[in-house]
């Protein structure tokens, strides 16, 4: 399996989450989180002094696929993420060694 | 002068009561937004802590000190645990009432401190401080002002407190911002508000517990009460209007945060003045008083001093502005007391300047000295990894923000 | 490529992200967690209560970077992040398959 680990815009992710449904992907997991790559944070104001935030608000959405599946869904994060502006995110693969499932116990491997 | 109770007076000052008494927790929240959330209840607590411990002590014995007869300097203890304070008029309503109004001002002069020292006092000691400075700082200032004492005689006019109030807070603040020291991570990035809109929804309810402060002062439901909350409005919307350009010069984008501070600035130089003069001169004193704030902030940010939350600035510089403005400003015509320099009057430029003076000095050295006594006994400063992890877990046990279930 | 995991203390985020700059690491993502290791939490009153609050508030920084700079980036990371005191925190280290950069479509590898 793989966890698919995507950085994107906040407003990206209905569009990412319909774009999964479609595939068929049940499970995923979504946070707030703040980074940057090469997208230029703002100028803050704050009495009179500047400051830099570089650190921008993004989302991680996480998903664990079986590998057979792992690079349609990468295409499909990618096409529903992108805009083609400097900050559009990343996509990373991850190799996962073993998945459970809490209530029932079973593995998925 | 009748020495009956009159209900209109008495009805409008019930109000005037409450609204000055709002005015605390409105500082609360004010500073609170202004601060990183690790430290937002402390900050708070600092506020709302003087409504307990102020009041209690103010009624024993600050009141006394302040409003008896006693001298030039100091009033006398015939009115400790509130002897003779009872339902019989003082001026048109209930004793008890001014006692309880005079009170307000006490409890927020001294919350208004704590915005130099946040983010790293120990809050006993803070406690500690702030209970003696009311009854060793704040009560003879006002007996000197208000109740009769020497600045009284000499003709100083201060309507609501903008020596009494805002210059003394203000200079006792330096003192404590210079024994108390600067933050570990000061002048570090990450010093940002934690909340903005608490700071402006403290500001809002600043502005309208004023109303009581201001007008409220006149101590009645009179023209003259009429006219300091009339200057109370145009005052500090002529600071918004005036400062809300300064910010856009200075960066191109109006902030909410200086909008919250042109409001309180605005609010402070008025004080002085809120009965004292006409509504147009109030339009000018307003938009007067912006800049040297403006400038005060800019300053201090270039300096090492950590006046975290620049009482300095606004209560300092606005209510030395203000005080100075209304010995400019003030119109017998209007006020039927007296004149200031642009009616004929420049002597009271000078009795306004003694004013300021006399008050910052006498707080200045009183606040300087007792902190360090204090200090030599306890602590002044939370220790070093309290202060890492945050003033609200490790000196109240709480998190203003708890994620948790 | 190697997925740099670290938790760290809030407080150390502008150390850790200065370190990362000069390595010219320009890519990173901040979650605000709550977690603990050996450190204890502390002791909440409410209205008379004691409650145990044993989940601090951390901060996780996650950056992708190619394996021969992993070792550096490591290092840079968990010495700007010491104190010396329990509570420091933890730096794990992922194999990383694959990275997409969603703006171009690049694929890193």
């Amino acid at each position: 399996m793989k966890l698919i680990k995507s950085i994107v815009r906040p407003h990206k992710v209905d569009d990412v989450r319909d774009a999964l449904e479609k595939l068929n992907i049940a499970g995923m997991t979504v946070t707030d989180v703040r980074g940057h790559g090469r997208q230029k944070g703002h100028t803050a104001v704050y009495r009179g002094k500047e400051y830099s935030v570089s650190l921008l608000p993004k989302v991680e959405i996480e998903v664990v696929v079986p590998d057979a599946v792992a690079e349609d869904v990468i295409e499909a994060i990618m096409a529903a993420a992108r805009t083609g502006e400097i900050g559009d995110g990343r996509v990373f693969v991850i190799p996962v060694e073993q998945s459970y499932n809490i209530r029932t116990g079973e593995r998925d491997v | 002068m009748s020495s009956a109770v009159n209900a209109a007076d008495t009805a409008w000052m019930l109000v005037a009561t409450a609204l000055v008494l709002l005015m605390t927790p409105a500082l609360a929240f004010f500073y609170g937004g202004l601060v990183r959330s690790k430290n937002a209840l402390n900050t708070m607590m600092m506020s709302f802590v003087s409504l307990g411990f102020v009041v209690v002590f103010w009624a024993l014995i600050g009141y006394s000190l302040a409003f008896s007869t006693g001298g030039a300097w100091v009033g006398d203890l015939s009115r400790i645990f509130l002897r003779g304070v009872g339902l019989e008029a003082q001026g048109t309503i209930p004793h008890v009432l001014f006692m309880a109004y005079q009170g307000t001002f006490a409890i927020i002069t001294a919350a208004l401190i704590s915005g130099a020292i946040v983010e790293r006092m120990r809050f006993s000691v803070y406690v500690l401080f702030i209970t003696l400075w009311a009854l060793l700082v704040y009560s003879p200032v006002a007996h000197w002002v208000w109740g009769g004492g020497w600045l009284a005689k000499w003709g100083a006019l201060d309507f609501a407190g903008g020596t009494v109030v805002h210059v003394n807070a203000a200079v006792a603040a330096l003192a404590a911002a210079i024994v108390v020291g600067k933050r570990q991570d000061y002048p570090s990035a990450s010093l940002l508000p934690h909340s903005v809109p608490l700071t402006l929804l403290g500001a809002g309810l600043l502005w309208f517990g004023w109303f009581g402060f201001n007008a409220g002062s006149a101590l009645a439901a009179s023209p003259i009460a009429g006219l300091a909350f009339v200057t109370t409005m145009l005052a500090p919307a002529a600071t918004l209007f005036v400062w809300t350009f300064l910010d856009a010069l200075r960066s191109r984008k109006p902030t909410a945060v200086g909008a919250a501070t042109a409001i309180v600035v605005g609010l402070v130089a008025i004080t002085p003045a809120a009965g004292f003069i006409s509504p147009m001169s109030a339009l000018a004193l307003g938009a007067i008083a912006a800049v040297p704030s403006y400038l005060g902030l800019m300053i201090r940010v270039k300096t090492s001093l950590d006046d975290s939350l620049d009482v300095v600035a606004a209560h300092g510089v606005g209510g030395t502005v203000g005080a100075l403005l209304t010995g400019l400003f003030a119109q017998k015509s209007w006020n039927g007391v007296a004149d200031g320099a642009l009616f004929g009057n420049p002597r009271q430029l000078l009795i306004q300047a003694t004013a300021v003076g006399a008050v910052a000095v006498y707080s200045g050295v009183v606040s300087f000295v007792l902190l360090k006594v204090i200090s030599l006994v306890a602590p002044l400063r939370a220790n070093a990894d309290d202060e890492s992890t945050g003033l609200d877990v490790t000196l109240h046990g709480e998190e203003a923000y708890l994620h948790e279930g | 490529m190697k997925l740099i995991k670290s938790i760290v203390r809030p407080n150390k985020v502008d150390d850790i992200r200065e370190a990362l700059e000069k390595l010219n690491v320009a890519g990173m993502t901040v979650t605000d967690v709550r977690g603990h290791g050996r450190q204890k939490g502390h002791t909440a009153v409410y209205r008379g209560k004691e409650y145990s609050v044993s989940l601090i508030p951390k901060v996780e920084i996650d950056v992708v970077v190619p394996n021969d700079l992993a070792e550096a980036v490591v290092t840079a990371i968990v010495e700007s992040a010491r104190t010396g005191e329990i509570g420091d925190g933890r730096v794990f280290v992922f194999p990383a398959e694959q990275g997409y950069n969603i703006r171009t479509g690049e694929r890193d590898i």
